[in-house]
């Protein structure tokens, strides 16, 4: 049976038991190279959902603060920020039911796009370890390995973990492999070549907050750039403005992020917004030998102090 | 309105010389996507190119206006707000889509009526002219034809160019449009055997629209059914209040008034703004009549589908370019929304 087989019967089963309430998951998009999350309450439409190359989003963006009792679809990046939920109080283990997925990977449309050079794509067949992209008059098989999002290249967690059921066995998590190479070329950068990096990164921001909205680590009532009582930042497309924005929304999820990759997914403008946020999960791993949403126990690394740490750098 | 012909081998003559009097700007590919930039010489139009990222409006509804300048102080001449010095120069967009020169037509009744003159946009309109390229091959996502708007769509437009083969047919639609020829020395008046051709391209195009977006029955309904409508949360359910689709969209026109203050000096500036943002319709009193999600969601769909054609009578506020099905990162489907409100 197909991971998408079992998540249906699964989410099925638990809503005709009334373990939950309603199951978050995808179903198909309206457009081939997308699919969309849906909120399922009916057993009957549990035939909607999905699992595809396309569930890139992060279904944990749905949590905070909701009062029912959720199923929820979840690969191994998005268990993880169910855990940073948890921990951060934003939703209690006892309301979900978590349909853990082993992933291999979600696949980034750019990428397809741009393999296309302008042809479009009407159809997507999925083979094992490969996609038969349909247009008018072409096909052509491109293996999942050479479309995979840059996130999921680099993961390494790609099994859930934590679940109250695995809809498949687990995968083999990446074995070898630097997941920080990219990082380490910008940190051998001199002070302006890396301010010059980051600048021209953001060049194209229009400040429309896809990938904060993405994130679903951003669950702040009221985001910083949002508040008018004091106002902290600009709103016209001022780069100083931007970049701001930019740096404090990566510092406040410095030891939280999962590189999930919905930010850059997300974002209209190609930005890859990861290129921020990767370093500080590079240094909480190095700092504090921390990776996010591992545990619902363990409290994120910039949230404790203890007199007496080890860590020398902090005194 | 005359139709006359541009050799494409002559394509690059024919923007330099439009190039002599004012900026000209082309869709050129920039990373993975088609963007606006001035044409400097070696830039050509490139037939593979689809649609920009960004629609065009930002050259008229400026990303971020700077409207007002003033002095904080006691000095004199402190304390009083003037207009920010702003020139306009002359512009010309060759190869702008004709929905997205459609789109300027639409947002015009925003900010040129009877009641209001914006000056900013007033004068940024004035000084542009657009050269559309008709759709030879719409994508599966544009909806053009349901929306009183077509890929051949003249509306908005200065000129249309036709690719008819070895030569591109140019469509002078309006006063500005015949000078604009003029002074490029296009001449040469098109054939009827061209005339044909061009009449035969936007024909087949038009059987090409993939899309038909069913928007007949929404000026019927009654404006309250619509937004009690049962299928809101429903829509609502995956969008994550990004403002994605109202930044893209080339008849979002809504903006915010901010003012900025640097030591003494400050600045009114105009901003991008979106309903899809909480902060969109927040009171100075704190409260937001807007604060769930949902509420946001069918603010953006009924002004468009509903509101916008109560009020002028005129059809829908959109343009179907696309862009919002192409990049919502949720895949929330105007199209699917307007089948839904049509059908209630």
């Amino acid at each position: 049976m197909g991971r998408a087989e079992r998540i249906r019967e699964v989410a099925k089963q638990i809503l005709e038991e009334k373990k939950v309430d309603l199951v978050i998951g995808f179903k198909k998009g309206t457009h081939p190279l997308m699919a969309e999350p849906v909120s399922i309450k009916d057993p009957k439409e549990a035939e909607l959902l999905c699992w595809d190359s396309f569930c890139t989003l992060n279904l944990a963006n749905y949590l905070p603060k909701r009062k029912e009792k959720i199923g929820i679809v979840a690969k191994g990046c998005d268990s993880r920020n169910i855990a940073v939920h948890i921990v951060e109080n934003q939703i209690k283990r006892e309301q979900l039911y978590i349909i853990g997925v082993p992933c291999e990977g979600m696949v980034d449309k750019r990428r397809i796009l741009a393999l296309l050079h302008g042809r479009e794509c009407m159809e997507v067949v999925e083979n094992d370890g490969s996609l038969i992209v349909k247009g008018e008059g072409f096909e052509q098989t491109l293996t999942r390995e050479s479309i995979l999002r840059d996130n999921c290249r680099r993961c390494m967690h790609r099994n859930p973990v934590i679940q109250d059921d695995l809809v498949a066995w687990p995968v083999m998590e990446r074995a070898e492999g630097d997941p920080f190479d990219d990082v380490k070329e910008i940190e051998e950068l001199g002070p302006e070549a890396r301010w010059k990096f980051f600048t021209d990164l953001i060049r194209d921001c229009t400040r429309c907050y896809a990938c904060r909205n993405a994130c679903p680590l951003c669950y702040c009532p009221t985001c910083f750039v949002d508040e008018s009582e004091p106002q902290w930042v600009g709103k016209s497309i001022d780069p100083t403005d931007t970049m701001t924005f930019h740096l404090l929304r990566a510092f406040h999820c410095a030891g939280r992020c999962t590189d999930c990759g919905s930010c850059q997914q997300a974002c209209p403008m190609d930005i890859n917004v990861r290129m921020f946020t990767r370093k500080l999960n590079k240094d909480a791993l190095e700092l504090y030998a921390s990776e996010a949403g591992l545990s619902i126990e363990k409290r994120p690394p910039l949230d404790t102090y203890r007199p007496d740490d080890e860590g020398k750098f902090i005194k | 309105m005359s139709d006359k012909i541009i050799l494409k081998e002559r394509m690059q003559d024919f923007l330099e010389a439009l190039r002599k009097t004012r900026e000209v700007l082309l869709p050129v590919k920039e990373k993975e996507f088609y963007r606006l930039k001035p044409f400097t010489g070696a830039e050509k139009l490139d037939p593979q190119f689809q649609n920009t990222r960004l629609s065009p409006k930002g050259l008229v509804l400026s990303e971020s206006e700077r409207m007002f300048e003033y002095r904080l102080g006691k000095e004199q001449g402190a304390q009083i707000v003037h207009e920010a010095p702003a020139d306009y120069p002359p512009r010309v967009v060759v190869g702008i889509r004709p929905c997205d020169a459609k789109a300027f037509a639409l947002v015009n009744r925003n900010f040129d009526n009877p009641e209001f003159k914006d000056p900013w946009w007033v004068n940024r309109l004035a000084s542009l002219t657009l050269v559309g390229l008709g759709c030879d091959e719409p994508c599966s996502t544009c909806f053009c034809t349901s929306v009183g708007c077509g890929p051949f769509h003249e509306e908005g437009l200065d000129v249309l160019l036709f690719d008819v083969g070895h030569d591109l047919l140019a469509r002078a639609i309006t006063e500005k449009g015949e000078r604009l020829l003029m002074e490029a020395g296009v001449r040469q008046e098109a054939d009827d055997d061209l005339k044909k051709k061009a009449a035969q391209l936007k024909e087949k195009a038009e059987k090409k629209i993939r899309s038909q977006v069913p928007t007949d029955r929404l000026k019927d309904k009654k404006l309250n059914d619509l937004f009690n409508a049962p299928f809101w949360e429903d829509v609502a359910f995956a969008c994550i209040n990004c403002g994605t689709c109202t930044f893209l969209c080339p008849t979002c026109w809504c903006f915010d008034i901010q003012d900025e203050v640097k030591k003494n000096q400050g600045d009114r500036i105009r901003n991008w703004d979106s309903c899809m943002l909480p902060l969109f319709t927040l009171h100075a009193s704190g409260h937001n009549p807007r604060t769930q999600k949902a509420q946001r969601v069918r603010q953006r769909f009924m002004h468009k589908l509903k509101y916008y054609v109560d009020k002028y009578g005129d059809g829908v506020a959109c343009v179907g370019c696309g862009r919002c099905v192409n990049y919502c990162p949720v895949n929330i489907d105007i199209r699917e929304v307007a089948k839904r409100m049509n059908a209630l």
